[in-house]
This record gives C-alpha cells, structure tokens and sequence, in this order.
C-alpha cells in the first residue's frame, strides 16, 4: 500500500448509504477525475468492471460516479438524485459494464471524460471503506490514492528532471511520501505522481507548471476538500 | 512507531514498554501519519460518534422503506415489539444495530465503520454499551481509537472490503472493532481486548458476501445486528479471562487465507449464496433495471 490508512478511513467516512466500496470510494474517484481533467466535465463515458459490472445500479455507484464528476462530496444529500443534477448540469453520460477484466481490481471503475477540447482517461480502484487507488491516468501508471496531497506532472521525459522536481519540493520542507515515475510510447512522455505529507506553496506549484519541459501540473491537496 | 500496525502483539509489546493505555499508540500514529493535532482527532471522533447515534434515532423514527422495498422499517418494529426474546437491553441493542444499518441502506448518512456495509455494528453496540454502563463519550472515543486500531491491522494482515474477503471482512471486521472498544471501555488489560478480537474473528470466519440483487440489503442489515451480538457475546467471554487458544494475528491470518480462497461469486457480485437462491434472483430480476449494454468480457492476460 502505497499510502498508510488514517483513522477516519476506519470509523469513517461520514458518508451517504449504501456501500462504501460503492459510493463512498466512486464519489472519490469521480472527484479525482474532475480535477484531472480540470473542470466539470460534458461528456462522461464509464466503463464498470468485474464486480462492479453486475451490480453497480443496485449499489448506486452510477449516482456515485456522477456524483463525483459533480463535485460532490461523500456526504451529499444530493448523491441520490445525482442523474437529475447531471441533466442541469449539461453532462451527459454513458455507462458500460465489463466482466471478468482478470488483470483489474474487482472494483475497477474506468472514466473517459471530456470538457471541450480536454479529454481524459482515468482508471479507479475502488479498495473498501471508501479507500481508492487512482491505477492509471491516460495510460500512464499512476497508482495513488488520494488521501495526501498529490502532485501530478506530465513531463518531457529530460534528465535529472525528477532530481529536480524533489528539490523544489523539499525547500517547501515537505515530506514526499511516494514517488512513481511512469513512462510512455517512444515520445519521451513521462507522468511523474507524488504523493507528499503536507501542501506545496502556489509560488513553488507555478513554478514548477512554468518550467519548459513540464506540460502539465496537477495539484490535488485534499480530494475531500 | 507504525511498526505496531503490523500485528497485534507488536501493539501490545510497544504499549507495555511504554506504559501506554491502547489507544494512545493510535493516537500518536495519526498525528505522525496524517498531521492531525491530538484535539482535531478527537473533535473528528466526536463527530463520528455524533453521526452514529443519530443514525440509530433517524432508524428508529423516520420512514425506513429502501427503493427495492427489501428493507421496511424492521428496526423500529423490533424496537416496539412487548415480547423480548432476552431481556430490554438486548432488543435495544438489536434494533439499534438494525436502526442504523437500515439507515445506510436507505441512502441516509451514516459513518463507515470500517464500511457501510457494516454501519451498524459500532453504533448499535457502542450506543447501548454507554447507555447500560453510564459511560462517559471521551471513554467511548477512546474505545472508538482502539476499534481503529483494531481495523487497521486487519486492513493490512487481510481486507476490510466484502468483494476482497467477503463479509467476515466487513461485518466481522466491524464486529471484531466493536468488541474490542467495548472490552477496553469496560476497563478490560489488553489481553482481554485482544482475546475479545480473536474470539470476535472466530466467530464470523468464513462468512460469504452475497446480497440480494447486489444491494446492501439482505442479508446484510440482519448480519449487522447478529454481529453485534457475537461482539457481546465475545466480549463476554474474553473479560471472563477464557482464551481464544489461537492469538488473534493468527485468527487474522485465517480470515486473510479464507478470504483468497473464497470463489468470487461470494464477493459481493451477487452471483451466489442468497442472491442465487430462486426467490434472490426474481429479486434481482424485479428491482434491477435490465436494459444495461454488456460488452463482451475482455481478454485475461495469463
Ligand atoms: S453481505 Fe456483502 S454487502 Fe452485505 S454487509 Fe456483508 S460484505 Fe457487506
């Protein structure tokens, strides 16, 4: 596990009903997607896998997934109405169902969302008790979990780029808790995720998303915020 | 200092060293791993104690009806009924299990502890616990703290999620917490919590995950009121000093094992148990909506 559990993941979240690998857990990972892709999405296409792919209507994890997309936090009254708040909302969606995806997590979620000309695809894991891990982010390997603060940087693959990057961070005295690294194609794309302890100053993030190599930046402080 | 989530007897051998009460290492672990200040922990577990007495009185009171219909009001009817099986106590305890769990199933707002499915097992003990031995809200924080304790070496030795390790992870998982919390609140040593967590897991080892139609439902609000009698009853037993013979990391590891091996049509997808049975499926026919596109299944990498 990349990330430690906190107490309030175990008597916790403060959520709405019914299934926390179902909603509470798929409202986060939509919440997460929103901020990938920078904003309120107008298309969502999302694809349920294994055991979410036979029961994610009972469970209501398809009010969930919109929920997050929406921006609505776990304890939302409005989880339960979620399609109609999409309708005003102008999003529109599609669900799809796979099973037996054997390589997936059972509780796998894929997301491909659109706001005009932005489009990505990200892959959620749903780990119970409202635990999720982020698996993928347009077809990088991601693997994080929310619960810190998170930086995402997509970067030309340059060297000594990553040195680089931690030192910024460290003169924040931040603690980095994870640091994975994934690569792309033959394009030299890389996606760098960290996960650190506490939050980085905006000056040190608008630098970092001001560097030449650096095409985008990502800063999730808190996905429960 | 997180060297201690890893097994139970590193938690106990810290605190002994330490001389430290149970939940302190707890505490302190939060605070290094998460930032949080001592008062903001505790602020944060008042409000969850909050939330789960005020879903037992939401079950109790308001309108109860699930939209599959499955759930009605069950709580409330067990709360009002003259005929107790056992004793007053025990058919508050019941219902209250029930009340919250209802509550969850209803879309209402309740805390996970350790997950929804089983929203009910802490509030129903813990609320009765308090009731019957007058006992103050920082005692049951700190018994909360312990239950965490208790989940988060389970989460790290097994799984605390039905479609990983079926139900035993959810409802025993939670039944194991609440034991523990109401053995150290009564003023249990720490064996005796323990033994109260080994003799909790044994007891709800083995229990498949498969609700009806796929809703958390049935049989999930009634395993929250079973589990919360096999807390008592555990607790019980382990404060009477009689052993659970196998320690508990190792009752963990046994849930762990079974819960691998368990065939994933008892993981929460609805596929067997009681969601297979006929009147399961006419069930599921009835309340879920058909009209899906299934795609074909994909490709496994072996
Ligand atoms: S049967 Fe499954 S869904 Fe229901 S409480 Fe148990 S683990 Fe949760």
């Amino acid at each position: 596990m990349a990330e430690k559990s906190s107490v309030f993941d175990m008597i916790g979240p403060v959520m709405i009903g019914p299934s926390s690998s179902h909603t509470a857990g798929v409202v986060r990972i939509g919440r997460v997607a929103r901020r990938l892709l920078g904003g309120q999405p107008e298309e969502a296409v999302i694809t349920f896998y294994n055991s979410f792919a036979r029961t994610y209507e009972g469970h209501g994890s398809d009010r969930a997934i919109i929920s997050g997309l929406l921006d609505f936090k776990t304890d939302d009254k409005r989880i339960r109405t979620a399609l109609d708040e999409a309708k005003s909302a102008n999003m529109s969606y599609t669900f799809k169902s796979k099973g037996n995806a054997s390589t997936m997590h059972p509780n796998t979620v894929k997301l491909n969302i659109k706001a005009g000309e932005k489009q990505i695809e990200v892959i959620g894991e749903s780990r119970g008790g409202g635990l999720v891990n982020i698996a993928e982010v347009n077809g990088f390997a991601a693997n994080f979990t929310a619960s810190a603060h998170t930086l995402i940087i997509f970067a030309k693959d340059v060297k000594g780029s990553i040195a680089f990057i931690a030192n910024v961070i460290s003169h924040d005295e931040v603690n980095i808790g994870t640091m994975s690294v994934s690569r792309k194609g033959k394009n030299d794309q890389a996606c760098l995720v960290i996960e650190m302890d506490s939050g980085l100053r905006p000056i040190s993030l608008d630098y970092l998303r001001g560097l030449s190599w650096v095409n985008e930046l990502i800063y999730i402080p808190d996905i429960d915020l | 200092m997180s060297f201690l989530f890893d097994n139970f007897k590193g938690w106990k051998a810290y605190c002994e060293a330490n001389n430290l009460k149970l939940y302190e290492p707890v505490m302190a672990y939060e605070i290094a791993q998460k930032g949080r200040t001592a008062s903001d922990i505790w602020a944060g577990l008042l409000n969850a104690y909050t939330v789960m007495k005020e879903a037992v009185e939401t079950g109790l009171t308001e309108d109860m009806t699930s939209r599959s219909g499955m759930i009605n009001n069950g709580a409330k009817k067990v709360y009002q009924n003259k005929l107790s099986v056992l004793s007053p106590d025990f058919q508050k305890l019941i219902a209250r299990a029930l009340a919250a769990k209802e509550v969850n199933s209803c879309m209402g707002r309740v805390v996970a502890a350790p997950t929804a499915g089983a929203s009910g097992i802490l509030p129903g003990t813990m609320y009765t616990l308090q009731e019957i031995h007058g006992l103050d809200d920082q005692s049951i924080l700190e018994g909360l703290l312990v239950g965490a304790g208790i989940a988060l070496i389970i989460e790290q030795r097994a799984s605390l999620a039905g479609a990983v390790g079926g139900c035993q992870a959810e409802t025993g998982s939670a039944a194991a917490m609440a034991s523990g919390a109401m053995v150290y609140c009564l003023g249990g040593d720490i064996d005796q919590v323990f033994n109260a967590v080994a003799i909790t897991i044994q007891c709800m080892l083995g229990l498949v995950c498969d609700p009806v139609a796929g809703l958390v439902e049935v049989p999930c609000v009634v395993r929250n009121a079973s589990a919360a009698a096999i807390a008592n009853s555990s607790a019980q037993i382990a404060l009477s000093n009689v052993s659970a013979v196998i320690p508990v990391d190792e009752c963990i590891d046994a849930m762990g094992e079974i819960g691998s091996s368990m065939e994933s049509r008892y993981k929460e997808t609805a596929l067997g148990g009681l969601a297979a049975t006929l009147t399961g499926q006419d069930i599921s026919k009835r309340v879920l909506i058909q009209d899906i596109e299934i795609l074909p299944d994909e490709e496994s990498f072996d």
